[in-house]
């Protein structure tokens, strides 16, 4: 019924939306072409669903499932916060990979008796139902409505791992013995087994999340993303399309690149964070000397007036207390009373590889002027007030400073080494690495208590009299 | 079995044009881009329409995968266009 000029078509549409994916991606390497990429990329999917479309057998259970999807997508897109954004994009990793999880599942039901083509269908579920089932919990976390696991969860959850591989390993290893003929199991079994698989690769995914900590968040996050992507590629594979494969890779691969820019940022390897977590990798409990310098608004606004430059450090906090707008208006004030101001951007702060640069380019605040470590540090010397924002272990000059340090040697914004340093803070507790922070009792440290939203607004009313 | 040693050469090309691309994205926009790529995944759309649809089950399935993807495709490519019109430079 469908002939062969149509599939040819089809592939050159296949081949063509690659290309535009491919675009768009190069498009998103400079900041006044990304939109336009954006744009280059979804023309790509289009492309791919259009020549897909044409063929299909139940139009109206598939158009009623795209207007179903297409709604509660855009109704996501056009209404989360900006500070919401890493919980988005937590639960569409795992959308994504529940999408392929159902793929597979269904391709078992046509199953033929190749074992390769069960191997593949495993595969698929397997990584499509860990990448659902994290990234609930990763969004759970990351919307603070679950905390994260007790000792005996996160024990637990280190031998339901071992377990689980123990038994897709022996699930694989079925299937390719019954492929040397020197047993032939009945379809029984295979069903069986694969119910089994069903279930372990959602609770895997549970596992594995559950006793990963807050802070080590954005390296959880950029991996589901990746799995999700190297879901899809399988699925491709398993129903040999094309453009499946190319665009779950490109996927893939951000996602990986993004894991370990952010593992390396945080100095710690993959393993570190996903099997030994902070709390066991060796803690410091060295005297810390000086004292906490507390600071009025009144007094903090003295400091800043006289500042000839100043550098801007936000962190999670300013996220928390969605204080970029107020962030901007103060780094306005700044600059009309003559003062040269710069944001220090560390790629782990927040909660999502580039948290911080979207909340600030939502407060108009222009890309130029955010700055990365490696490119404000050299200049830290000269900086007459960093201004901390919420922001506690990507400033601690543990990591340059103390080599028994849980963190030593991971890369910092040197905030310690301008002339003052001045520390918005709820309180005294300690960031997310549970790590003390020497910087608060630093000689030319001081410390604005309170809500960074509601101290930065009585800065500006300062300024403003 | 040759057409899955194909696929699988398409794969690993894929993988690394793939990383050389993402390597040139400066830091700035990693959560557009991530956003974007939760768009990208929800091509898993053009597999699930190709899905059958014979028995109740399938026909379940097929509506579940199909629903996910477009959810990832509609809301990924909107919020993303919605976070990138914000870049702007003075």
């Amino acid at each position: 019924m469908i002939d062969l000029d149509f599939q040819i078509i089809q592939q050159l549409g296949y081949i063509f939306s690659a290309m535009l994916f491919i675009y768009g991606l190069k498009m998103l390497s400079k900041e006044d072409t990304a939109a336009r990429g954006n744009l280059v990329s979804s023309t790509g999917m289009f492309l791919a669903v259009l020549v897909t479309i044409v063929e299909i057998i139940n139009p109206l259970l598939v158009i009623s499932a795209i207007v179903l999807g297409g709604l509660i997508g855009s109704l996501f897109a056009l209404k989360v916060k900006m500070t919401s954004i890493p919980e988005m994009v937590a639960l569409f990793n795992g959308f994504g990979g529940l999408s392929s999880f159902f793929l597979a599942w269904s391709e078992f039901n046509n199953l033929t008796t190749s074992s390769l083509i069960m191997l593949i269908t495993y595969a698929t579920v397997i990584i499509g139902g860990v990448t659902f089932s994290g990234s609930v919990i990763a969004f759970l976390k990351l919307s603070e409505m679950y905390k994260g696991g007790s000792n005996f969860l996160n024990l637990a959850s280190r031998w339901f791992l071992i377990f689980s591989l123990i038994f897709i390993a022996i699930a694989g290893l079925q299937i390719i013995v019954s492929s040397l003929g020197i047993y032939s199991f009945n379809f029984e079994i295979i069903q069986k087994v694969f119910i089994a698989l069903l279930i372990i690769s959602i609770l895997t995914g549970l596992a594995f999340v559950v006793p990963i900590g807050g802070g080590d968040m954005p390296v959880v996050i950029s991996l589901l993303n990746s799995l999700s992507g190297i879901a899809a590629a399988s699925a491709g594979i398993l129903l040999t399309n094309t453009a499946l494969i190319v665009a779950g890779c490109l996927v893939g691969a951000s996602g990986l690149v993004l894991t370990l820019i952010m593992a390396k940022s945080m100095n710690r390897t993959l393993y570190n964070i996903f099997f030994v977590g902070y709390e066991s990798s060796g803690s410091s409990s060295a005297e810390i000397d000086g004292e906490i310098k507390p600071i009025s608004a009144e007094d903090a606004y003295l400091v800043v007036e006289s500042a000839r430059s100043a550098l801007i450090v936000p962190g999670y906090g300013m996220a928390v207390a969605q204080a970029q707008h107020v962030v901007k208006e103060l780094g306005d004030l700044l600059e009309e009373n003559g003062c040269e101001v710069s944001f220090g951007i560390h790629p782990v702060a927040g909660r999502m590889p580039g948290h911080m640069n979207v909340l600030l380019a939502e407060a108009n605040v222009s890309y130029d002027n955010l700055l990365e470590p490696k490119d404000i540090n050299p200049k830290m010397d000269t900086v007459d007030i960093a201004i901390v924002i919420g922001a506690n272990d990507v400033v601690n000059p543990s990591a340059t400073e103390e080599p028994g340090s849980p963190i030593y040697g991971m890369p910092i914004l040197e905030v310690h080494r301008a002339k003052t340093v001045m520390v918005l803070k709820r309180s005294m507790a300690s960031g997310f690495a549970g790590v003390q922070n020497p910087l608060f009792f630093k000689e030319n440290s001081r410390m604005l208590f309170g809500d960074a939203k509601e101290s930065i607004s009585k800065l500006v009313a300062e300024f403003k009299d | 079995m040759e057409i899955f040693l194909l696929l699988f050469f398409i794969l690993v090309l894929a993988i690394f044009l793939g990383l050389e691309l993402i390597s040139k994205i400066p830091s700035t926009l990693h959560t557009p881009l991530m956003s974007g790529a939760n768009a990208i995944s929800g091509i898993t759309l053009v597999g699930a329409l190709s899905l059958d649809t014979g028995s109740n089950i399938q026909m379940i399935l097929a509506f579940c995968a199909i629903t996910f993807a477009s959810i990832n495709v509609f809301g990924g490519y909107l919020v993303t266009n919605r976070m990138l019109r914000m870049f702007k430079k003075k």
